[in-house]
């Protein structure tokens, strides 16, 4: 569904990534894994077209995205959860979902405003808040059904549990596992090793700008040496 | 204008603005009509820039532009002798909004700093414009000999008749701005102004959007021009003066950015007094600019913030 070859990225003069290569296959949860600054915002930024890859390539379902404005990747099918959540501080958490939802495509199970409030309960009781009135955890709700409501193909959560209570990253990573029994494909970034290996298909390991290993959750959790050297566990 | 305290005291407003005839004319003070109708006119350009400027955050600084191309239309067509109220009207909104395309499609590319000169540069060539056409008076402007036309349906010759179509236009203004703001249109303007990156990355590019906000807001405001020019029944070129545009900036500041009616409110405390200082003192604008200044830093919100509390963005 989406695959990423030898991405080479850089920001003026100092490069981030070095070849970069991993692959999404439709209906799997895949996970980039690393310690900070090793290059996974940047990944997905050069994915979405927010940053112009130096080289490489993106397709998604077999077309190339590499080059595309960000608008049109999004367009494309791809939902992305931002970093730091940003969600429209300006906008009532109802017309933060609205602003932007999508039906680009025909799905058999089309986002709806009553589903995504069926789905994030609390959303619904603050539906006339504005998105700065919202606690952290309630604006990465927010930010995760916005993505939703753009109907995406393929999900990418960056950090989306970053700063929030254990309880809250609980729920979170929840609704990740729901979405992911309905067939969602989807893309984290998290530090929640313990949480990551019960989700996720398969993990690749980011160090320096590099994929140094990538593998299965069983293949992760048997491997302490990687979990050590790569990850901080 | 969410909640029930906002609307309310808009209604208030409302209410008391359509009082002032009588009122004025059981005082025999027939001077109130008068400066409320201009501060209505006014408070029509104001809560047409507020739609760009409060909830698109396009500091556009070039807002009498669209009071001119509105003037000029009417007395123009007048000048050659078409009188007929409807048609130059049209024309004024219609000229008004093809001026803001022109304008916007350019200054849109470009944000801050940029875009605020830009308008600025815009409006002072339509100004220098307007003093350099000596055919309608060049820099003294001309008078307007006959009003616009309306046949028997309405008179603008009758101050009392003038004044309740200027208010009417305005309750139009707001209901179409109010709703404007809060379609999905709106809410896509409204969060391209607070993040744009992320509307861009969740599939929307604002560009189209915000012209078109930026040519519906030159369109009303050109309607407010040819009110204007039937107002004074005298065309200047001094409308599109860079010092007019900063007028009708401070009164979306002073009103509130991003509240429907704040504008207008903004627009009646402003003209209001400029009239009371200007009474007293030759050199009002002294004790004026220090009150801008204490709005500004006290009151971020505006009157509207001040007046209706709950709303903000």
């Amino acid at each position: 569904m989406l695959e990423v070859r030898d991405l080479e990225t850089a920001y003026g003069r100092s490069q981030v990534l070095f070849g970069v290569s991993f692959t999404v296959e439709a209906g799997t949860v895949v996970t980039l894994l690393g310690r900070n600054g090793m290059g996974k915002t940047t990944t997905v930024r050069s994915v979405m077209g927010m940053m112009r890859p130096r080289s490489g390539q993106v397709l998604f379902e077999g077309k190339p995205l590499t080059g595309l404005p960000s608008y049109r990747v999004a367009q494309a099918g791809l939902g992305l959860v931002p970093e730091g959540r940003q969600v429209f501080p300006n906008l009532t958490v109802v017309e933060n979902l609205i602003a932007t939802a999508a039906t680009r495509r025909q799905q058999s199970k089309q986002w709806t405003l009553q589903r995504v409030f069926q789905f994030f309960p609390n959303l619904a009781e603050r539906r006339g808040n504005y998105g700065n009135q919202l606690s952290g955890g309630e604006q990465q709700m927010l930010a995760i059904a916005r993505a939703l409501m753009t109907n995406p193909r393929l999900l990418i959560l960056d950090e989306a549990t970053e700063g929030l209570a254990p309880l809250i990253r609980h729920d979170i990573f929840r609704s990740i596992e729901q979405l992911k029994a309905e067939g969602l494909s989807i893309l984290v970034i998290d530090k929640d090793l313990r949480a990551l290996t019960r989700v996720a298909h398969r993990h690749f390991v980011l160090e320096k700008g590099r994929v140094v290993w990538s593998g299965t959750s069983v293949e992760l959790e048997a491997n302490a040496d990687i979990q050590h050297r790569y990850l901080g566990v | 204008m969410r909640g029930h305290r906002g609307l309310v005291v808009v209604l208030a407003g409302l209410a008391l603005l359509a009082l002032v005839p009588p009122v004025a004319g059981m005082l025999n003070q027939p001077f109130y009509i008068d400066l409320l109708r201009r501060v209505m006119i006014l408070a029509i350009a104001a809560v047409s820039l507020d739609l760009i400027l409060g909830y698109g955050g396009m500091v556009s600084f070039g807002h009498a532009a669209y009071l001119g191309i509105g003037s000029y239309s009417v007395a123009v067509m007048a000048f050659y002798g078409i009188h007929s109220g409807p048609l130059q009207w049209l024309v004024a909104i219609g000229a008004s909004a093809l001026v803001a395309l022109a304008i916007g499609s350019v200054s849109i590319r470009t944000s801050g700093i940029y875009f605020i000169m830009i308008t600025l540069a815009f409006t002072q060539m339509l100004y220098f414009l307007g003093i350099s056409v000596d055919e309608y008076g060049g820099d003294d402007g001309m008078g307007l000999k006959r009003l616009s036309q309306f046949g028997n349906l309405i008179d603008l010759g009758d101050p009392v008749a003038f004044y309740y179509l200027v208010l009417a236009i305005l309750v139009l203004t707001l209901v179409i701005v109010h709703r404007l703001v809060h379609s999905r249109f709106g809410m896509v303007i409204r969060a391209a102004k607070s993040n744009e990156a992320r509307t861009r990355a969740i599939g929307f590019s604002p560009y189209a959007y915000r012209l078109v906000a930026f040519v519906i807001a030159g369109a009303i405001c050109g309607l407010a021009g040819a009110l204007y020019v039937n107002h004074t029944k005298y065309l200047s070129p001094h409308i599109m003066h860079w010092t007019i545009s900063g007028d009708i900036m401070f009164m979306v500041i002073l009103g509130g950015m991003g509240s429907t009616a704040g504008p207008v409110a903004g627009a009646l405390v402003l003209l209001v007094l400029e009239n009371l200082l200007s009474g007293w003192t030759e050199h009002w604008q002294i004790i004026f600019g220090p009150f801008l200044v204490l709005v500004v830093l006290f009151a971020k919100r505006g009157l509207a913030g001040w007046l209706a509390g709950g709303r903000h963005g």
